[in-house]
């Protein structure tokens, strides 16, 4: 365990020490290729940090508080969006595990509909859903769930189909039915590979909730935030910054719940694990 | 049903498998009578591990009639009549020892209390006390086997299924396996059929072995093995062993078991469609 922190606390600073060396050299030769590193472009780290503790506005909250906030919307609407798309995916997996017929009818447009641009799904899904009396922010979670089924029904179909022939044969000589099969053995036996796509999903409900507060026009949000650090790029750099490491923090907060998650409920040989 | 009824009646079984078009069993005809323990025993490929599919419903026939405990296959699986043991534990990773054994009880709606209780006297009968709560991951070859036993044991079916169930295990193991098998055999008073291809395996552990051809698969004689009971280890050494054993031997070999072919492509498919089937 101290190992590993050591090990993590090591890859930190020597990230941190390549950043910071190649904006010393980058200054110091002019580079411009392929881009110009100034404190605009390639800001300080400490700047970043260093503008989390800085107000938001003139005598406004600290930054920190803000994006703290803004990170709590944006997790409730990834949350919802995650639960959402891992049962929509899980269930369509279990219907086309069971029917070969359905399974090859239905795959190329499951497919088809992850070559969609999300940004054009988006403003639909808020058009369907706007004015229903639901919260606008559960229109951001429908399109953080069309991200999060994706992967849960591609891995779930692999994982329903990964019996052993003989276990089948075994629950066949008990004369079990197709539904105890399902539960008794084909969804634990799918668990593994259930948890590799949450893994993969957890992260995209997170970057799905982003990008879908743009259409939905959701200023609470860390998209949100990061709209309007953009437009205030120029005279405020670091702040942008600090948004994208909050981001990124909320992202990874997302994966470890579900690492945690699979040591608790996952019980395989320690090799086993996806 | 009939105390003397054949627990398992085999007229006239063949099966052609679709694929390939290949004839694995030729009309078997057999019977099992009540407390036997019959080995099939054959080359690979011969259809002796399709022929128990065969008996425990898994595979459907091509032609012939099957009846198991007075009744068909069918019915016989769907009344839980027998208990299969594969030759791969076939446990579940997520479930320790206790609960792998458990697994048919609670598909027979079993409360957890009657549960727990036939868990404690199988655990004890295959003697895998102290190893409940282990995961199979934890268990030894041999440890898996005898929960594998002691699940198909555990709702005390008329009939035990038995897939070469050591033929994974080293020499040792094996040996050792079989006494158990012998002793949980006596103990249970369960009917055996036995897939394997080992001879001295076949011999020590039977009241008759049946010998068949390559394929297509048919019965080419039945040994009878006198042996006492209950057998010991030092039955392996009695000479009439070895009498009964050459005897098996030359019995295969007449059928062309050892013509010492390199497996054929052919062959292959269908042992390899004999390893996939599902119904």
């Amino acid at each position: 365990m101290l190992r590993r922190a050591g090990v993590f606390l090591a890859v930190l600073v020597c990230l941190w020490a390549a950043w910071e060396a190649y904006k010393a050299f980058g200054e110091a030769v002019g580079l411009t290729w392929p881009f110009e590193v100034n404190d605009r472009t390639f800001p300080h780290i400490h700047d970043m940090f260093g503008q989390l503790f800085e107000p938001s506005r003139r005598n406004g909250p600290l930054l920190i508080s803000v994006l703290f906030d803004a990170a709590l919307f944006t997790a409730k609407e990834a949350a919802v969006g995650f639960v959402l798309g891992a049962t929509v995916g899980f269930l369509l997996a279990i219907a086309l595990v069971h029917s070969e017929i359905l399974l090859r009818g239905f795959m190329p447009y499951i497919v088809a509909s992850q070559t969609v641009p999300i940004l054009a799904i988006a403003p639909m899904v808020v058009v369907w859903l706007g004015g229903r009396g639901l919260p606008g922010w559960f229109s951001v979670s429908v399109i953080a769930a069309y991200l999060t089924f994706f992967p849960v029904t591609i891995n779930a179909l692999r994982g329903l189909h990964s019996v052993d022939p003989r276990a089948l044969e075994l629950m066949s000589s008990y004369a079990a039915s197709r539904w105890t099969t399902l539960w008794k053995l084909r969804v634990p036996a799918s668990l593994p590979y259930l948890f590799a796509a949450f893994k993969i999903s957890a992260t995209a409900s997170v970057v799905g909730a982003i990008i879908g507060e743009l259409p939905a026009s959701i200023q609470d949000g860390l998209g949100g935030a990061i709209l309007n650090f953009n437009q205030y790029y120029l005279s405020s750099p670091p702040s942008l910054w600090a948004t994208n490491i909050i981001a990124a923090l909320l992202g990874i907060s997302f994966f470890l719940i579900v690492v945690l998650a699979e040591r608790l409920v996952v019980k395989r040989a320690p090799e086993r694990f996806a | 049903m009939n105390e003397r009824a054949d627990v398992v009646s085999l007229q006239k079984v063949s099966k052609r498998f679709e694929r390939g078009n290949v004839l694995a069993l030729s009309e078997i005809d057999l019977s099992v009578r009540p407390g036997e323990f019959v080995s099939l025993i054959g080359p690979s490929g011969c259809g002796k591990s399709t022929l128990l599919r065969i008996v425990g419903d898994l595979v459907a026939p091509s032609s012939g009639l099957v009846v198991v405990n007075g009744k068909s296959a069918e019915q016989a699986r769907i009344d839980r009549d027998y208990g299969i043991v594969f030759q791969d534990a076939v446990l579940y990773d997520w479930r320790t020892a206790a609960k792998n054994i458990a697994l048919p009880l609670e598909m027979l709606g079993w409360d957890r209390g009657r549960r727990a209780e036939r868990v404690r006297e199988l655990v004890e009968l295959v003697e895998l006390g102290g190893f409940e709560q282990h995961y199979p991951w934890q268990l030894s070859g041999g440890m898996q086997q005898r929960v594998s036993i002691a699940r198909a044991l555990s709702f005390d079916p008329a009939l035990l299924l038995m897939d070469e169930p050591f033929g994974a295990l080293d020499e040792m193991t094996r040996e050792r396996l079989n006494m158990e098998l012998l002793r949980i055999w006596e103990a249970s008073g369960s009917t055996v059929v036995f897939v394997t291809h080992s001879i001295a395996e076949a011999v020590f552990l039977s009241t008759r072995v049946v010998v068949m051809s390559p394929r297509p698969g048919r019965i080419t004689g039945i040994v009878e093995i006198d042996l006492a009971q209950p057998r010991n280890a030092d039955t392996r050494e009695e000479p009439h062993f070895f009498e009964l054993v050459t005897q098996v031997r030359d019995m295969l070999r007449a059928a062309g078991a050892d013509s010492a072919d390199p497996i054929s492509e052919e062959e292959e498919e269908l042992i390899a469609a004999e390893e996939g089937l599902t119904p």
